[in-house]
């Protein structure tokens, strides 16, 4: 039964955790709702009668304050998993989570690291509206020190969070709400680590690379469909962690390929995105037939209206338009 | 004087919930022994703290530096009053608290050489002082940011005794912060959740009146008495006179045994005063010179030397000696600073992640092959081989 088994996304996520916290006592999650009410998302559902309330803390709405909190336990050699109910209400733990969790291995001298897990919803596509739409990653990439993980798919979810919470060093885990009912093969036990860095071939393709992560791979997917009907191929490459980037599968990908599309859910100025396209223009310079193209989400706000949500996100039109422009199909 | 300065309770005022047991200071008398080392503690941090000023006039040190100057009692009593296995954790101002947790005067003032026998290598320096086996949980440069961690330690102290060796909760942690960090909210989230979640913290407020320029009663509502932030929370308070290191180690003895006992936060509105600037760049031209006149008149170091050699336990000869077997350590620690090596350029892409990993190959030296670390309690440093030419 095992071998064909389907879950959805949350309960991949609630695997990896619950399965870690068997294996090492010093494992606890704390957040928002996440014993009594079962997590506001239902990914620590039933967590609770597991583990107990020494394990699995609600804490009060108090970002900056728990996210800190759990620093220091960690600090302490305790390895904690933080969860934001969305990562848009941790800009108010902006300190902790930049300025001491990254940083304190290195200030420190290598003498107090940091192996902590913060993790939960990123991104648009809910009609929440400007405040609660953040793709974080734009903003907190770009800080060493810590690792970025974003998984498309339940397996993912799981393999890469057992391996952010065996990790030494942070880990900022980027979930999305809209993938959170995803189902999908999800093995259990530890065979499914997923090590960081790796990027996965997610559709074979020999006129163009569309290099992505987290939900726009699924964009990515829906667009490669669309563009084989009208003759052009596509190989889409899910990076999976942005930190560490596995910059070398997208390079092999486009010497064969010499189009590099790269589509990226946060907004385009100093983004992962733009980190990306950089280093294939570096690496592919004599390779590439046009230069990289780059679909984001737009440079606006988010909206609320759905329509314009819709077209706000890095979606499949605007990436076939991307895709068609760099082969010269446009 | 300062307006909060007629204040001070003396001794050992306690505030506490009506329905809390009460709480008697503990007043066993230290030994003549014991009150040597603290004066020479305290006349060391001085010494160490005059001859920083001075190597910061020379450009030896860079950067911003904190002088601890007037407040030497706070961090020598408090400390006192700790045990070898509970966390510390204090702000910028931090090298009387490493001095008194017992880093050595070498790794202090290598550190803010910027050299590599400095306490982090010369990476942290002046506010970020770390000593991992004194328990020493840094130096902090963001005004109020050590207080969740502080709180954080404590969580984990506690979940180490009771959870995972399902016994009691045995140590406390020591969190220090300035009157100014009092309006951050991070503080209060950290008093919130320490009252919460029953956590052996001590929040100490080193009250020395200013945050940077600006005094308690222009910065800070209820600044006559900080007890009443505390009381919102619903953790116990005292208000302790830190001008005197007896009176610090009593009443920092009897809360620290009581947060132990109980394993719950206490707040401490430690009365103290900065004879110097906030900062080395700091005139000082908010307040009057009679005020600091009057503060120095009350002198933690001046008190302890007229007590000791007034009880017969140090002459005036043995006093002279003492100090002048400080200045020479300090003179010895600020040569032994000198004559370390600047670090080599290599180590700038150490201590970044404790494990070397990742392909992240920019058009900068790749940030991610640092990883490694000195510190045993990580593993080892596994050389990586990934370069730029490797990607394909």
């Amino acid at each position: 039964m095992s071998a064909l088994r389907e879950i959805e996304y949350r309960d991949a996520l609630r695997e990896a955790m619950s399965e870690e916290m068997r294996r090492d006592a010093k494992v606890f999650l704390l957040g928002e709702e996440v014993a009594e009410y079962n997590g506001a998302y239902k990914v620590s559902k039933g967590m609770l009668d597991e583990f107990g309330p020494r394990r699995i803390i609600d804490t009060p709405i108090s970002e900056s304050g728990f996210a800190g909190l759990a620093i220091g336990a960690a600090m302490q050699g305790l390895r904690p998993i933080v969860e934001f109910m969305s990562w848009s209400f941790s800009l108010v733990a902006a300190d902790p989570i930049l300025n001491n969790a990254p940083k304190m291995l290195y200030m420190s001298g290598g003498q107090f690291g940091c192996p902590i897990v913060f993790r939960g919803n990123d991104g648009a596509g809910g009609q929440l509206g400007s405040t609660h739409s953040w793709c974080v990653e734009g903003m907190f990439s770009n800080v060493p020190g810590m690792k970025m993980v974003i998984p498309a798919t339940p397996d993912d979810a799981k393999g890469l969070l057992k391996t952010a919470i065996r990790d030494d060093d942070p880990v900022f885990f980027l979930e999305s709400e809209r993938m959170l009912g995803l189902k999908g093969h999800v093995p259990e036990g530890d065979e499914i680590l997923v090590p960081f860095g790796q990027a996965r071939i997610r559709r074979e393709g020999t006129d163009c690379t569309l290099a992505s992560w987290g939900r726009p791979v699924h964009f990515c997917l829906e667009a490669a469909d669309a563009l084989a009907k009208e003759g052009i191929s596509c190989e889409v490459i899910d990076l999976r962690s942005i930190r560490p980037l596995d910059i070398g599968s997208v390079v092999r990908s486009v010497k064969k390929t010499s189009v590099c599309v790269v589509v990226d859910q946060s907004w385009s100025f100093g983004s992962p995105g733009s980190e990306l396209a950089a280093q294939v223009h570096r690496h592919c310079f004599d390779d590439l037939d046009n230069f990289v193209h780059r679909v984001h989400t737009a440079d606006v706000p988010s909206p609320y209206a759905f329509n314009l949500e819709q077209e706000y996100l890095p979606n499949a039109r605007r990436i076939c338009e991307a895709v068609r422009a760099a082969t010269y199909n446009a | 004087m300062p307006p909060h300065a007629a204040d001070i309770r003396s001794p050992f005022d306690i505030h506490r919930g009506a329905s809390a047991p009460r709480l008697a200071a503990d007043r066993t008398p230290p030994s003549a022994e014991t009150l040597c080392k603290w004066l020479r503690d305290m006349m060391l941090i001085r010494e160490f703290e005059v001859r920083c000023m001075q190597a910061y006039q020379d450009k030896k040190i860079g950067g911003f530096c904190h002088i601890y100057i007037g407040q030497e009692a706070v961090a020598v009593g408090c400390v006192a009053a700790m045990k070898p296995e509970d966390p510390l954790v204090t702000a910028y101002r931090d090298h009387g608290h490493a001095l008194a947790r017992g880093m050595t005067p070498e790794a202090c003032m290598s550190e803010m050489f910027g050299r590599v026998d400095g306490c982090a290598k010369g990476k942290g320096g002046s506010m970020h002082m770390f000593d991992k086996t004194h328990n020493m949980f840094g130096g902090h440069g963001i005004v109020g940011a050590q207080t969740p961690l502080g709180a954080g330690l404590a969580f984990a102290t506690k979940y180490e005794d009771e959870v995972l060796r399902k016994g009691k909760s045995s140590r406390v942690t020591l969190c220090f912060l300035g009157d100014g960090a009092l309006n951050q909210g991070a503080v209060h989230e950290a008093m919130n959740l320490a009252g919460l979640m029953d956590l052996p913290v001590v929040f100490v407020v080193e009250n020395n009146g200013y945050s940077m320029g600006t005094s308690i009663h222009r910065g800070t509502t209820q600044g006559h008495d900080l007890r009443s932030k505390a009381s919102g929370y619903g953790i116990d308070s005292a208000i302790v006179d830190g001008m005197d290191v007896l009176e610090t180690y009593h009443g920092m003895k009897t809360v620290i045994d009581d947060a132990r006992a109980r394993s719950r936060p206490w707040f401490i509105d430690m009365r103290c005063y900065r004879y110097k600037g906030h900062s080395m760049s700091d005139p000082r031209k908010y307040r009057t010179r009679d005020e600091e006149d009057a503060w120095e008149t009350g002198d933690p170091i001046g008190r302890l030397n007229k007590q000791l050699q007034k009880q017969g336990i140090l002459s005036e000869e043995q006093a002279k000696d003492m100090l002048r077997e400080v200045k020479n350590e300090v003179r010895a620690c600020v040569a032994f600073a000198d004559a370390s090596p600047i670090p080599a350029a290599e180590e700038l892409y150490t201590d970044v992640f404790v494990e070397s990993w990742g392909r992240y190959t920019g058009s900068s030296k790749p940030s991610m092959l640092g990883g490694g670390t000195n510190h045993p309690s990580f593993k080892s440093i596994d050389p990586s081989t990934d370069s730029t030419e490797d990607l394909v």
